[in-house]
């Protein structure tokens, strides 16, 4: 008897593959496509030289990688100690206090967002670019907590007694031991927080009420203009910046699977 | 090299509980000067808290421990004179071998130079020169070991505590590593306390043995003491194989077990006193001419063990005792067998009968180990204190737990030649000791029922 296709464990990827090939791999090539051709189809680098000669949008550009290493870095400070803390059985007994902090991650960015304009409205702190770095923290904290949390929390409790064994009075504990160890999880936190604050757009336009914009919002703006070519071309910029954002914590695969977000 | 009377560290009524339940129950120990002192006992005895808290990572309920005449029951682990070598190595996975080992030197701002002597020498000490720059990851078990001992001694403390080291090792190697701890303590000449449920590598390696069971300290001696002068019947079991007998003190000297009277070295248990003799296997000896023997048996079967061969042997009277001899029997054959005077080892009874306090709930009815027994009608009143005896004999043990008026766990089963000692620990944390001819396994969770007539029920005043 022959055995159905159905009963080869590959064949269930098949769906996704089909997924994956329609909604991530053509858009990207048709990304690549568009960037390097003009309004007519014909190959061109004008795009690129459109983006280097147009000191705006550079100037978006580089505004925008300096939101997002604010924003990563406010996260890390934020994160860290409330990691810390939750993972610390003397200072945190309850799985709900974790939840606590996960739970804004359930609720849609957008809704986030509108709530702390309204907040800010309520207690009449004018909206502008302290308080787009108040909304990004904000949003994009828990993905810093929650690498790290699961780090500190699969860390082996007995190194810790080893170095208090060795004389490491708890700071030098911390210093020289929790923190070069959990920096897998502070890895992941990075990836997960700088790389979606580049390209946020909608939380820059909520929360400064379109007064600054963001590069996410730059490339909005062209598509919805119709200048696709050009679109194209600023989105492969950006995850060129991204790809080698990636790269850094690629040498630490098991980084990865520590600090996995799940 | 071990001075008497120099105490380096003295722990005197230690106890500790976690929530209910209590780990170490008043705790007295002298640890002397240099001394290779091994706590041994099984898995939940209480050896690997005696010894975190010795290391300051717990902190005792009461008690004190006294480091050379200062109490550091308070002080941090970071300020006690001694170092740990855990049980899973505990190695940083982020530095090398050299950056692991250099640790405690870097801590202590110890010279630079002097830091790179003392790592190398640590390394020579444990064999693993030229591993400075090698992660520590890709290090096998006995490696990371090894690195973890190098560690902990290049601090020089005062006393090295150890635990069970070796329990992740293979065979072979654990052999080989105990006999590197030990050349490592004669050259370094600090105290080792070492903790191990192994009785074979406790016996092999210490000066003084710590025997633990329950959170409390059953013996403490020698490794020879300790293997022949086992003070209960607990670490005669624990310690090397053994066959643990009931037996009659007839009078000093004269001791009556198996259904024979025999000859001993032992004095001043009174006359016909119950007492626990401890014969181990291979102080038994077996000759083929059954005639001339102080008592005979029917070998039941014969296992070859490497050096010698291990018997079981039914006696005349019907009781199963263990031997060892260099000789094969046949199985099914009748054998003779003697035991010299020296080799039998008489140890005083705990106990006799189970005892327990209650109070009477009504003529009839008695409440102790927390449950109400019915009992025969003996006069007293209801809420006269009371004690209540059963013999071991008499206390049923059953499969159906419901079935039982408490429930409880089997903790602990000696084979007693004719029958089974097993001690049932209850819900409520009493002990109750059964004799039975049935075979319980430790972990069973078994009902106990006593019949009215088997409480013996005297007032207590």
């Amino acid at each position: 008897m022959k055995a159905s296709i159905f009963s080869r464990r590959s064949t269930w990827a098949w769906p996704y593959a089909i997924f994956l090939a329609i909604f991530v791999a053509l858009p990207l090539v048709l990304i690549v496509v568009f960037a390097f051709t003009n309004g007519d189809g014909e190959f061109t680098f004008d795009n690129f030289k459109k983006f280097v000669l147009q000191p705006e949008a550079v100037n978006t550009f580089i505004y925008s990688i300096g939101i997002a290493l604010v924003t990563t870095f406010l996260c890390i400070l934020l994160g860290y100690p409330a990691a810390y803390i939750l993972s610390n059985k003397n200072l945190n007994r309850s799985q709900t206090t974790v939840m606590l902090f996960i739970l804004p991650m359930w609720i849609n960015i957008l809704v986030r967002t509108l709530a702390t304009v309204a907040l800010f409205d309520f207690v009449h702190i004018p909206l502008g670019e302290g308080a787009l770095i108040f909304g990004m923290v904000y949003n994009f904290l828990p993905f810093m907590i929650y690498p790290i949390y699961n780090t500190l929390q699969k860390m082996d409790h007995s190194l810790i007694e080893a170095a208090e064994d060795l004389g490491a009075k708890p700071s030098t504990v911390f210093w020289k031991v929790t923190v070069p160890l959990s920096m897998p999880g502070i890895t992941s936190g990075i990836m997960m927080v700088f790389m979606p604050t580049i390209s946020t757009f909608a939380i820059a336009e909520l929360l400064t009420m379109n007064n600054i914009k963001l590069f996410g919002t730059t490339i909005q703006e062209n598509i919805n203009n119709g200048m696709w070519n050009y679109g194209a071309a600023l989105s492969l910029i950006m995850l060129v910046i991204i790809g080698v954002t990636s790269l850094f914590s690629d040498g630490d695969e098991q980084g990865q699977n520590e600090g996995g977000i799940i | 090299m071990v001075t008497k009377n120099d105490t380096i560290i003295k722990i005197e009524h230690l106890s500790k509980a976690f929530g209910d339940k209590v780990v170490l129950d008043d705790i007295n120990l002298d640890i002397r000067r240099g001394e290779f002192i091994t706590l041994l006992g099984p898995s939940g005895c209480g050896k690997t808290t005696l010894l975190r808290m010795i290391a300051g990572f717990l902190k005792p309920d009461s008690g004190v421990i006294m480091m050379e005449g200062n109490d550091i029951s308070e002080v941090p682990p970071h300020r006690r004179p001694l170092n740990t070598v855990f049980q899973r190595y505990a190695l940083f996975p982020h530095l090398n071998v050299y950056d692991n080992i250099a640790f405690g030197l870097k801590l202590n701002k110890v010279p630079t130079a002097e830091i790179e002597t003392r790592v190398r020498k640590a390394l020579k000490m444990v064999s693993m020169t030229d591993y400075e720059d090698r992660d520590v990851n890709s290090l096998s078990g006995g490696q990371q070991q090894r690195v973890a001992i190098a560690r902990a001694i290049v601090n020089r403390p005062k006393v090295l505590l150890l635990d069970e080291p070796l329990a992740a090792l293979d065979l072979k190697m654990r052999k080989d590593m105990q006999m590197e701890l030990k050349q490592m303590h004669q050259e370094l000449g600090i105290t080792f306390i070492y903790v191990t449920h192994d009785q074979e590598e406790a016996l092999t390696l210490s000066d003084t043995v710590v025997v633990m069971s329950d959170g409390k300290i059953q013996q403490i001696g020698t490794p020879i003491d300790i293997y022949n002068e086992p003070v209960n019947s607990f670490v005669a079991d624990f310690i090397g194989e053994s066959n643990i007998l009931n037996g009659t003190m007839i009078h000093d000297r004269e001791v009556e077990f198996i259904g024979h009277t025999f000859e001993c070295v032992d004095e001043g248990f009174g006359d016909n006193a119950p007492v626990d003799v401890v014969i181990r296997p291979e102080d038994i000896y077996i000759i083929a001419n059954a005639e001339n023997a102080k008592f005979t048996g029917v070998v039941k079967s014969c296992i070859f063990k490497g050096v010698h061969y291990e018997m079981f042997v039914e006696t005349d009277k019907g009781y199963e005792l263990m031997l060892q001899d260099y000789n094969a029997f046949e199985v099914e054959s009748t054998v003779g067998m003697f035991i010299k005077p020296s080799d039998i080892h008489v140890m005083h009874k705990e106990r006799t009968c189970n005892t327990f306090e209650g109070k009477m709930i009504s003529p009839n009815k008695v409440e102790i180990m927390g449950a109400e027994f019915e009992c025969c009608d003996c006069g007293l009143k209801e809420g006269d204190n009371i004690y209540a005896a059963i013999n071991f004999d008499r206390v049923e043990l059953l499969d159906n737990k419901e079935d039982g008026i408490v429930m409880g766990e089997v903790v602990f089963i000696l084979y007693k030649g004719n029958h089974y000692h097993i001690t049932v620990l209850t819900d409520d944390g009493d002990k109750i000791y059964v004799d039975t001819n049935d075979i319980w396994d430790k972990g069973d969770i078994v009902g106990v029922s006593i019949a009215p007539s088997d409480l013996h029920i005297t007032k207590r005043v």
